[in-house]
């Protein structure tokens, strides 16, 4: 396909800007201006609306298909969360930090404040901010809270490390090495979640937090994760939840309630936002009450009379971590989620996503190896290492599944699976669509043995075949010249 | 049945995926979770339905203040936003996707991403971009980070005419390592350029400046850049993309790693976000780029296609040693932004960015013919400006508010001895009734 | 001139006092398609089996680790614009670095060339 700027045709325009009804004012000094004009697209409104049409039709997607990616938690988006999004556009957020601003933004601070108190009651917390733009800066964030409640102790310079599983998200280590922490990485056991043994040896008082996500990576539940809180807590180490597999646990265990003081929660997994290709998401962070005060400014408290206000003068508090109050589009969906879905609703959400990912498999674990196989949570992971046996990789089993019209699950993730195919289906999909694609990811496991390049010349139904990945990261070229 | 009518099955199919599990009933499943761990409370409220909740949304929206006429920006501007712009990015073709790890079936995503980062190299005048980052204040955090790491330096030097949001979250990124920053104090909404050179050492890794800034000052930083790079640092730009369309690019003025706030660009104010931050770069400094970039490459038949590209920089490979955390950032904004400058144009970009000048300058003309106000910088402006009242700002600005004007952003709370400041922004959104009643109630505020 | 290895795939060549530093052809087909090396700057100190480098192909980034201490005299740039190199001849003209061997007594805590061979057989 065409790029936009192929389609131009100067002196073309898109659009009519309202008429001026101003005098035109003095022209800038020569030195303050650009010698010529951004090289923009010039389409008309009608070559730009088939331009990008088309190219929203090469793409996959929740709403056209089927789309397990492992960890992402792709469920479908109601549409009813976009209209409600929409009410809030004209707000500006400067109005609330105006001097007595708050009181002509109560709807809006009043939607965060309660969005926090839900998020802190389905994650056992005492106060959240909904301040974080996403999950990683929600980790971020969280860390430096720790870092904070540390450095208030007169603990800053014993508090060196930060200990996380193999198997966590790439996130949590690059999240707490940008607060300036080292990281001590804890293997998995064979039995699917981090060493016990091991990470009892990585204990010391120099660790300020271990990172765990429970459900972990490999969609099982930490058993020990009281006994962990508790190692961590005896050496004043904090336990810091990472909230990308909260899908599966709602209304049945509380983060805060096994040990954990803060967590992170992905809006755009959990409560429903959708992913836009890659964002925005959203990453409320919730805390205990010890770290209450470190809080990122301006905090949204109430008082007596149930107004809310703007809290911006606390000196202990870490500071901000974006310029207004987080991304509030995206919190406007959230809540209205968690509202329609409510108390039951949310458990169901999380029971028949467990039930979903036990049943995907069930149904596959004959066909493909399934290194860690005990009942999973919201997600499970096999390993193509029958297929490699015939010279098959997992990406070329994803390659296929393309061409059947599915987006493949996530391989390669989490890293200590060898050939990872790692499947969340989400409580959303319907048992007919899990069987059809049980029935392909099985067709693939059949056509590996039977005909393995049908596999690696996958796929062919698609605009456009396997990328030269290597050439692109040799040659870089990531803007359209001329 | 269903508590959740996202959850489609039916009491039989349940009993038949329970039977091909081998359990008894969904509870089994949740065995792995220790008894002694289980919730003891869960008190959300029942739930309803998508008319009820809509409802609840209106009613929570209606208890915002309407209507209010914005002369505030401080870094989100009430922009016009082309139909096309909803309509197009609101296809859920796109908005329903995640990052396009599987090429061949996100290319709608990708090229669009692709022709993204070209709009904003082209807007910036600079090689490359990424394909987005969450906000303008974190695009400066994620730039000081990138010059720390390039010049392996500890220090950063800011202009204190910087959004003082955007200094903020930059402290708050670096607030737990070893890096200093130090802040240069306004000289009258300018860039104190003597104190700047005082400190340019070679323990210096950046400089940021905003352009314009929060004062609204516009300033040619050309022969700075130069003064900078003598001292082996690193010239980092806050800019404003409308102003962009007549402004000086940061590739001219010699700027290093541009950053900004794209919600101009097509994305609504929403109190605050989602917006986009972007970043663009010379070319040099790619494989310190922090995030998401896509590439141009070709497939087994020489078709050309796109495929994100330099993963090994980010966390889900490098882990602790990556450029930066961000996984997730703000694609549909950005697409979003791609769409509105499509939209705009070329040549529209800079009418729009004349109207919205044209509009400030009527604005600042009528405002400082009532008595007791002066604009405080003798330098150039865009859109924003700082006048300086015979009163307190923040009293003058709450008994506007009263009248359904927001007047400006008074500084008094940003800067020491600014209480009697305040920067007003006028976009192209802004009729000249809605300036000439503002200067009316101005006067009157001013009497009392 | 006989090539020395350590466990995480590098190699020297020892001639005189200086070492010539690169990771071994295993290493390179394990990695795929190399599209970055990141080498150390000259005059560089190192200590044995710190980091010397990074080389980082499409899907993933390792670390290069000195196979002995001392001071880094020559690099080879020609990789910065050809890293595939790397790939088609990792043990010479894929080479990364040369070192000015602090401590010749070092070589004995690498793998010769057999030893090598056999360690590869037990991964």
């Amino acid at each position: 396909m065409q790029l936009i700027y192929e389609l131009s045709v100067p002196g073309r325009r898109g659009i009519k800007l309202p008429a001026s009804d101003v005098p035109s004012a003095a022209v800038l000094p020569e030195e303050l201006l650009r010698r010529e004009q951004a090289g923009l697209a010039e389409v008309s409104e009608l070559d730009l609306v088939r331009h990008f049409t088309n190219l929203s039709r090469r793409n996959f997607s929740v709403d056209t298909n089927f789309y397990p990616l492992g960890s992402c938690t792709m469920k479908y988006n109601a549409k009813v969360l976009e209209n409600a999004a929409a009410l809030f556009a004209p707000f500006h957020p400067m109005t609330a930090l105006l001097p007595g601003g708050a009181d002509f933004c109560q709807g809006t601070l009043g939607m965060l404040y309660d969005l926090g108190q839900l998020l802190a009651d389905i994650t056992g917390m005492d106060e959240v901010t909904t301040q974080p733009l996403a999950g990683a800066q929600g980790e971020m964030t969280g860390i430096m809270l720790i870092a904070a409640y540390h450095a208030s102790r007169g603990n800053k310079a014993k508090k060196k490390y930060v200990v996380v599983p193999d198997s966590s998200h790439g996130t949590n280590p690059a999240s707490a090495a940008i607060v300036g922490y080292e990281i001590i990485t804890v293997p998995t056991a064979p039995y699917g979640d981090m060493d016990l043994e091991l990470f009892k040896k990585a204990m010391s008082d120099e660790v300020a937090a271990v990172m765990m996500t429970c459900p972990n990576t490999l969609g099982l539940f930490n058993p020990h994760i009281k006994e962990i809180s508790d190692i961590a807590h005896s050496h004043d180490a904090l336990m810091y939840y990472d909230g990308a597999n909260l899908n599966a646990i709602m209304g049945k265990v509380k983060p805060g309630d096994v040990g954990f003081d803060v967590i992170h929660v992905n809006l755009h997994k959990t409560f429903g936002t959708p992913h836009g290709g890659g964002g925005p998401g959203s990453g409320p962070v919730g805390v205990k009450k010890a770290l209450i005060p470190f809080l990122p400014q301006p905090r949204i408290v109430m008082d007596d009379d149930g107004k809310l206000l703007l809290e911006t003068a606390n000196k202990g508090s870490i500071g901000r971590t974006a310029n207004f109050f987080g991304n509030f589009g995206v919190m406007a969906k959230a809540y209205a989620y968690i509202i329609m879905l409510g108390r039951e609703g949310l458990i169901q959400v999380s029971e028949q996503a467990v039930l979903n990912a036990n049943y995907i498999k069930e149904k596959l674990k004959p066909y493909y190896d399934l290194p860690y196989d005990m009942t999973c949570m919201h997600e499970c992971v096999f390993s193509a290492s029958k297929q490699l046996e015939h010279g098959v990789h997992a990406i070329d089993i994803a390659k296929f599944l393309i061409d059947k019209g599915y987006h493949p699950p996530t391989v390669y993730f989490p890293m200590i699976v060898k050939e990872a195919i790692m499947i969340e289906p989400t409580e959303t999909e319907s048992k007919a669509t899990m069987d059809a694609f049980i029935a392909v990811m099985i067709e693939a496991a059949q056509a590996a043995i039977s005909n393995p390049r049908a596999l690696h010349d996958a796929p062919l139904t698609m605009p456009i075949s396997r990328l030269d990945e290597t050439k692109a990261a040799r040659e870089q070229n990531v803007c359209c010249s001329g | 049945m269903s508590d959740s009518h996202y959850c489609p099955h039916t009491p039989e199919e349940i009993a038949a995926m329970l039977a091909a599990i081998g359990v008894a009933g969904i509870e089994e499943l949740f065995s792995p979770i220790p008894a002694e761990l289980r919730a003891k409370s869960f008190n959300l409220p029942a739930g309803m339905s998508e008319f009820e909740t809509y409802a609840r949304m209106q009613a929570i929206a209606a208890d915002n203040t309407q209507g209010m006429t914005n002369f505030i920006g401080g870094g989100f501007y009430d922009h016009i936003i082309p139909s096309v712009v909803d309509h197009l990015s609101g296809r859920s073709e796109f908005y329903t996707a995640y990052t396009p790890y599987q090429p061949e079936c996100s290319q709608g995503t990708l090229q669009a991403l692709f022709e993204y980062q070209t709009a904003i190299c082209r807007l910036t005048g600079l090689d490359v971009s990424n394909a987005s980052l969450y906000d303008g204040g974190t695009a400066c955090a994620e730039a000081a980070m990138m010059a720390l790491r390039v010049t392996g330096r500890n220090k950063i030097v800011v202009d204190g005419c910087v959004s003082p949001f955007s200094r903020q979250v930059l402290k708050t990124y670096l607030f737990n390592l070893d890096v200093e920053v130090i802040e240069i104090a306004p000289q009258k909404g300018q860039l104190d350029r003597g104190a700047l050179a005082s400190l340019l050492d070679d323990s210096v890794a950046a400089v940021l400046l905003q352009n314009p800034n929060f004062f609204g000052t516009v300033e040619d930083f050309t022969t700075l850049a130069d003064q900078v790079h003598d001292a082996g640092a690193l010239l980092i730009g806050s800019v404003y993309p409308i102003a962009l369309g007549i402004l000086k690019s940061p590739g001219e003025v010699g700027i290093d790693i541009a950053v900004g706030d794209g919600q101009s660009l097509g994305n609504p104010l929403s109190f605050g976000g989602p917006s986009f931050g972007f970043i663009a770069a010379k070319k040099t400094l790619i494989r310190n780029m922090p995030g998401r970039i896509v590439g141009e490459t070709v497939d087994r038949n020489g078709t050309r296609g796109y495929v994100l590209t330099l993963q090994a920089r980010e966390q889900h490979i490098k882990r602790h040693k990556a450029t930066s955390n961000i996984c997730s950032n703000q694609g549909l904004c950005a697409l979003r932004g791609l769409i509105f400058l499509s939209s705009v144009g070329k040549e529209g970009l800079a009418d729009l960015a004349r109207l919205n000048r044209d509009k400030a300058e009527y604005a600042k003309a009528q405002l400082t013919s009532i008595p007791g106000v002066a604009v405080l910088q003798s330098a150039a402006t865009f859109n924003e400006f700082t006048l300086y009242l015979s009163k307190n700002a923040a009293a003058v600005v709450g008994l506007l508010l009263d009248k359904g004007i927001a007047a400006g952003v008074p500084l008094g709370e940003y800067y020491e001895g600014a209480e009697n400041c305040l920067v007003v922004t006028v976009t192209e959104k802004r009729t000249r009734k809605e300036i000439d009643l503002f200067a009316r109630e101005l006067e009157v505020a001013l009497c009392n | 001139m006989s090539m020395y290895f350590t466990k995480e795939h590098e190699w020297v060549k020892v001639a005189g006092n200086i070492g010539t530093v690169g990771i071994s052809d295993h290493a390179a087909h394990e990695l795929g398609d190399i599209t970055f090396v990141e080498l150390p700057k000259i005059g560089t100190v190192v200590k044995q089996f710190a980091i010397l480098g990074s080389i980082e192909s499409v899907k993933a980034a390792s670390d290069i680790f000195a196979p002995l201490s001392g001071k880094v005299v020559k690099v080879n740039d020609a990789l910065e614009l050809a890293p595939e190199a790397v790939n088609e001849s990792a043990e010479d003209a894929g080479w990364m670095a040369e070192i000015e061997i602090a401590d010749g007594s070092e070589l004995k805590d690498l793998m010769t060339q057999a030893q090598y061979d056999d360690y590869l057989k037990t991964l």
